[in-house]
């Protein structure tokens, strides 16, 4: 089973709504001892990055998150999830997690794309990526395959941790992460099949640490 | 680089899809989830519904719709119709929305679209602009006018300078529906779409007059906009969604062709 994190910035229903469609048990909980006894965790996110560590420091969930990573128990980190596991956020100019060497930082206001036209902030729509890393949880994935992002930061982790970039104005890391703790800046309960696949993915690499162990 | 979005649109009565132009028709062609579904497993990058319903007990019905469609669909899709409050937009938004889209109610309360974007963010706030060509006037200096009740109600309002404040105010995206293009199949006003992705930077989804694919490309290319609205041309299964990609794709627009 997989638990998704419950707390006030998340999107935790369409993510649950997506990995029961594909048929992979899932609660949506707030209970350490759940969160710590499931295969895997998934860390979503929505809203703004200093609101959401307030919610999860009041809650005691940055620490949960803390514990669960040091036991390498699987964590998948989705868009402002995939923020706050870095040390510092320029949003809201804070101290984030600090699980993953790294930050988050401001798009410029004045991008352009490749075709001239203007780069608008946030960054909404279908987006490509360019896979460096595939590793286990990029597996199965058509090569033109798009993503949808919304989001007005980007991430700039530690470089031998990035998996995939995009570009939008600029280049920018669309995954990170290693076997066991990875992270995504896309919505992939929003982005169709591809989405979905990387959910399935992470579920297929959950299933055997457990049966590893 | 972003690719250009291909959105149909669903107008729902009473819990069933209604055929034809917003306000006009009420005619029964099917189960809007059912459609959600096959849109989305054609390749939509997003798809909107409209609530053309009035009663409070229609209402239910539709958020009902709303919340079966999100179970069933893994792609961005909006609501909008009836919207005319931050409880309304919440209740379409829990029930699973990505989106809300806001009209006469904007219109009427511009402040509706800052408490929009201050409750859920600039994403989740499209405005939809009903847009009549009129003769150029000291308040309509653009020759645009915004109107409401589908066209029947003229505001005095110019668009682009309301476009202009929809974006201060907050907006994340414009729909930008022609009224004189609306229904006629001869393509979008391209004219109107060109004056309003350039005054604004945010993303303009062209709205009324798709009659073929050719006009969704003219739309993002010669119009400037980021999607393509789409109605009737695959609802009555003249055209895919995916044959729609195809040939704007050939024509030299970027969008998503694997799903």
């Amino acid at each position: 089973m997989l638990a998704i994190l419950e707390y006030k910035a998340g999107n935790q229903t369409s993510v649950r709504r997506a990995l029961e469609h594909l048929g992979i048990p899932c609660t949506v909980t707030a209970d350490p001892d759940v969160l710590l006894g499931a295969q895997g965790i998934i860390f979503p996110g929505v809203g703004a990055a200093g609101q959401a560590m307030n919610h999860l420091r009041e809650a005691g969930l940055d620490r949960v998150l803390r514990q669960a990573i040091d036991a390498g128990q699987p964590l998948l980190g989705i868009c402002l999830g995939c923020q706050i596991l870095l040390e510092s956020s320029e949003e809201n100019d804070v101290r984030t997690l600090g699980v993953v060497p790294g930050r988050c930082l401001r798009f410029a206001g004045d991008l352009r794309q490749e075709d001239g036209s203007p780069a608008p902030v946030p960054h909404m729509g279908w987006n490509s990526l360019t896979l460096h890393r595939p590793g286990r949880l990029l597996a199965h994935l058509a090569p033109d395959a798009e993503f949808y992002f919304v989001h007005g930061y980007y991430v700039e982790p530690a470089p031998e941790l990035v998996m995939a970039t995009t570009r939008y104005g600029r280049e920018f890391c669309s995954v990170y992460g290693r076997d066991g703790l990875w992270a995504v800046q896309f919505h992939l309960e929003k982005s169709g099949r591809p989405g979905l696949q990387i959910l399935r993915n992470f579920f297929d690499y959950c299933r055997e640490v457990r049966h590893a162990q | 680089m972003l690719s250009k979005r291909v959105i149909p649109c669903l107008d729902v009565r009473a819990g069933r899809l209604t055929k034809g132009i917003r306000f006009a028709g009420n005619e029964d062609i099917g189960d809007p989830v059912e459609s959600a579904r096959r849109y989305y497993e054609e390749g939509a990058d997003e798809i909107v519904f409209y609530d053309i319903t009035a009663s409070a007990e229609e209402r239910g019905i539709f958020l009902d719709v709303v919340e079966r469609v999100a179970e069933q669909i893994f792609i961005p899709f909006c609501v909008g119709g009836g919207i005319s409050s931050v409880a309304d937009m919440r209740a379409v938004l829990v029930a699973g929305a990505e989106k809300v889209s806001i009209n006469s109610a904007a219109v009427k309360n511009p402040q509706l679209i800052s408490d929009g974007a201050a409750a859920f963010g600039v994403q989740a706030i499209v405005v939809g602009m009903d847009v009549l060509r009129v003769p150029v006037s000291e308040s309509i200096p653009s020759g645009y006018e915004i109107v409401i009740h589908g066209g029947r109600k003229r505001m005095g309002l110019d668009a682009i300078a309301w476009a202009r404040r929809c974006q201060e105010l907050g907006a994340g995206e414009l729909c930008v529906n022609s009224i004189d293009a609306d229904g006629t199949r001869d393509g979008y006003e391209l004219t109107l779409t060109r004056a309003i992705s350039d005054a604004v930077s945010i993303p303009v989804i062209a709205s009324g007059g798709a009659g073929n694919p050719e006009h969704m490309y003219e739309a993002v290319s010669t119009g400037g906009a980021s999607a393509a609205l789409i109605a009737s041309i695959v609802h009555y299964g003249q055209y895919t969604i995916r044959q729609c990609k195809e040939e704007m794709a050939r024509r030299g627009a970027k969008v998503r062709l694997t799903w």
